[in-house]
């Protein structure tokens, strides 16, 4: 089976407390509603969906309240077993911000349902009816090679769906949800089977090409179960065990992907489909980081293997524009330098005046979003946020529950298909509006002014738990300082740059201080990310002479931990004052204000904006972060220490 | 695997499946035994434990499972 599709793999993986939450969420007095689709915003498997629903139908029972959820009524006709898969969309239904009711009738008693004024379906009034059919249910007769029986065949077959749809609409005047047909795995000639009126598969074809000019004349709703099948694979949909012994349509395996299309299309008929996308940049929208590899370093041409991958995800939020989904752009990057690629790169599918709102600054992504929904007037329930950085992921959705935010896998190759299996943007209606709507934007790339911070950002580091690892020059290093240090550009305070032999020099010199700072989180190591060179100036005074940090791990307090660690070693080797340099460069405005910040005292500037900082070493109180710090490789090893 | 460790994981799993941590398994243990055992509740149960301890049964050995005994057994024969 895919997994993308059969764990729902754009969906964060349950959280071990899952069932604790849920046991405390049942003994609470509600409203239960937002704790429900919190828990519901997990791959569930079928068991966990089954105890998320059986609470759900508690509260029912006990009166407790589902607010916030929207509350929807869906009768399920089918000819199959649905036992299992009821509470399965009740489940799926939570996680889509809808507090579901199914009614469900005895087993295959379809046309009994539709057809009688006061069955159990037509006097409950359900807001929807769905007609789960499998092909079982249907008059199909092969008429190998004869076209006018096939078609008799086939139009026989809308007529006995028009029939039930008639009778539901006579007596309750309901949405009607039509799902297409899974063909039989089995073939009985091979590709002739296409090609041949009459046979099972070419019935079937027909039969789901008339329903849906059928359900589209009609305004009832269409659910593409026929295309579900064919995008997992027709042999894992049908499960010829599971319906001898239980009359199930289709593989258990997939009643959670099953459930999460009904959810969404439910979700849909509520207005609940969302209609912003907002684009990460570095590794999401091109390969590569801008501010560090310029125009010439990204990935994003054609006939460059992850530069194609790129230009996926940038063909989808195209056509995704097209349909009427506005684009947007939070990136973590100086907003010229972010703003080049769309201006200069030959490459570049996306361009500016396909984007509404564009920010690109150094403050956290949750208050970006959040500034961008304010400027194009939608909630924080219309977004969705694509972004290759677990760590971004996760404080968007800690911070701005509200915003769809899909797991993404390592491989940007499915970057694109990834986004466009979640459905966020599922629409159950066209209509040439639409089309136009992300035009009523004025595209032009704005720059939403911030408002307040979003509060909790410092929380969400803190659960990050972190290591930093500090220590001095090494071989087993060296590659990766000699890489930094030719190749940072933003968060670099004098860009000096240096060969192997040179480092290899500093690694050696008693006199000279290095670090290698590396840094862990609970998503992963991020490997080396700041290097520092302190070299002897005057007597008890260390120069700055290379001060440069991956912009991945901006805003974590990394630097603060670094000055702390530097002045460790500073005050053990008799040293009073540490004095740094900013020398400005095209690249680097980013840290005009870095030694500012650590608390030095500005001692110069000169004409050319370079500056001089000093800070004394006996006063210095550098902030701590929640981080677990280990110092190891130095003429006395210390390891372990809590910061 | 031995049998003690089988009991061990389909404790787990019937509590997945059940929804309760209050269910004693013993070898005659069987549906008529557990409020909630029914057809459907049986078939969650096959389809669970197939998942978790990566087998399949055939049709005719799950018509033939009378208790958890049995169910340890084919179990054992697969894993």
């Amino acid at each position: 089976m895919n997994p993308l599709y059969a764990e729902l793999q754009w969906l964060p993986r349950v959280p071990q407390e899952f069932s604790e939450r849920l046991k405390a969420l049942g003994k609470s007095t509600g409203p239960l509603g937002r704790e429900l689709q919190a828990l519901a915003l997990h791959a569930l498997d079928l068991n966990q969906l089954t105890k998320l629903a059986k609470l759900i139908r508690n509260a029912h029972t006990e009166g407790k309240s589902l607010a916030p959820l929207t509350p929807f009524r869906l009768a399920v006709l089918s000819n199959s077993t649905v036992d299992l898969i009821v509470p399965a969309l009740v489940a799926s239904a939570a996680r889509h911000g809808i507090a579901l009711e199914v009614i469900q009738p005895s087993y295959d008693q379809v046309a009994q349902e539709a057809l009688t004024p006061d069955s159990k379906v037509n006097s409950s009034k359900p807001d929807a009816v769905l007609f789960a059919l499998d092909y079982r249910a249907l008059p199909l007769k092969l008429s190998l090679g004869d076209a006018e029986a096939s078609s008799a065949t086939v139009q026989g077959v809308i007529g006995y769906l028009q029939a039930l749809r008639n009778g539901i609409k006579a007596n309750s005047n309901v949405v009607c949800v039509f799902q297409t047909f899974a063909p039989p795995v089995e073939t009985l000639f091979g590709s002739l089977d296409r090609m041949l009126p009459g046979t099972l598969r070419s019935l079937v074809d027909s039969i789901n090409r008339e329903l849906a000019e059928f359900v589209l004349d009609s305004g009832d709703m269409l659910f593409d179960v026929a295309g579900l099948a064919e995008t997992v694979g027709l042999a894992d949909w049908h499960d010829p065990q599971l319906w001898n012994m239980a009359k199930f349509s289709f593989s258990d395996q997939l009643i959670p992907l099953y459930a999460d299309h009904v959810a969404r299309s439910v979700a849909a008929i509520r207005g609940k489909s969302r209609k912003v996308l907002v684009l990460d940049l570095d590794n999401t929208v091109w390969g590569g980081v801008i501010g560090d590899d310029g125009l010439d370093g990204i990935k994003v041409a054609q006939g460059d293997a992850r530069g194609e991958a790129h230009l996926a995800v940038q063909r989808l939020a195209l056509d995704l524009r097209q349909r009427g989904i506005v684009l947007a752009v939070s990136s973590k990057n100086t907003d010229d330098v972010a703003r080049e690629p769309f201006e200069k790169h030959p490459e570049m599918l996306l361009k500016l005046d396909h984007i509404a709102v564009f920010q690109a600054n150094w403050n956290d992504k949750a208050t970006n979003i959040q500034a961008i929904a304010e400027e194009l007037s939608l909630g924080l329930d219309a977004m969705v946020f694509l972004d290759d950085n677990p760590v971004e992921r996760g404080l968007v959705r800690m911070l701005l529950p509200q915003v769809a935010v899909p797991e993404l896998p390592e491989e940007p190759a499915y970057y694109a298909r990834t986004l466009a299996a979640a459905g966020y943007f599922e629409a159950v209606a066209f209509a040439t509006e639409d089309l136009k709507r992300a035009g009523f934007y004025q595209d032009n790339a704005k720059r939403a002014n911030l408002q307040k911070q979003v509060s909790g950002v410092a929380a969400y580091l803190a659960s990050l738990d972190m290591t930093i690892t500090f220590q001095p020059f090494d071989a087993t290093g060296r590659p990766r300082i000699v890489q930094l240090i030719n190749k940072s550009n933003q968060y670099n305070l004098t860009t000096r740059r240096y060969t192997d032999p040179e480092v290899t020099e500093a690694e050696d010199d008693p006199a000279v201080f290095t670090l290698q700072v590396r840094l862990a989180d609970i998503f992963g190591d991020n490997g080396m990310i700041s290097v520092i060179i302190c070299r002897p100036g005057e007597a008890g005074v260390w120069e700055i002479d290379t001060w440069l940090m991956s912009c991945r791990v901006l805003g974590r307090k990394v630097e603060h931990m670094v000055l702390r660690e530097v002045l460790e070693h500073a005050r053990a080797a008799g040293i009073h004052k540490l004095a740094g340099t900013y020398r400005p460069t095209e690249k680097n405005k980013l840290v005009v204000d870095h030694y500012a910040k650590l608390g030095f005292n500005k001692v110069r500037e000169e004409e050319s904006g370079l500056t001089h900082w000093e800070l004394l070493v006996e006063d210095a109180e550098p902030e701590s972060a929640p981080m677990k710090l280990v110092s190891q490789g130095f003429a006395t090893t210390k390891g372990g220490l809590f910061a | 695997m031995d049998e003690s460790q089988i009991y061990a994981r389909l404790a787990e799993l019937f509590e997945d499946v059940f929804d309760e941590d209050s269910i004693k398994l013993t070898p005659d243990l069987s549906a008529k035994d557990v409020d909630g055992w029914d057809s459907l509740t049986h078939i969650r149960l096959i389809l669970t434990i197939e998942k978790a301890f990566k087998i399949r049964f055939s049709t005719s050995e799950i018509g033939k499972l009378e208790n958890v005994g049995d169910l340890v057994t084919l179990i054992q024969a697969r894993a």
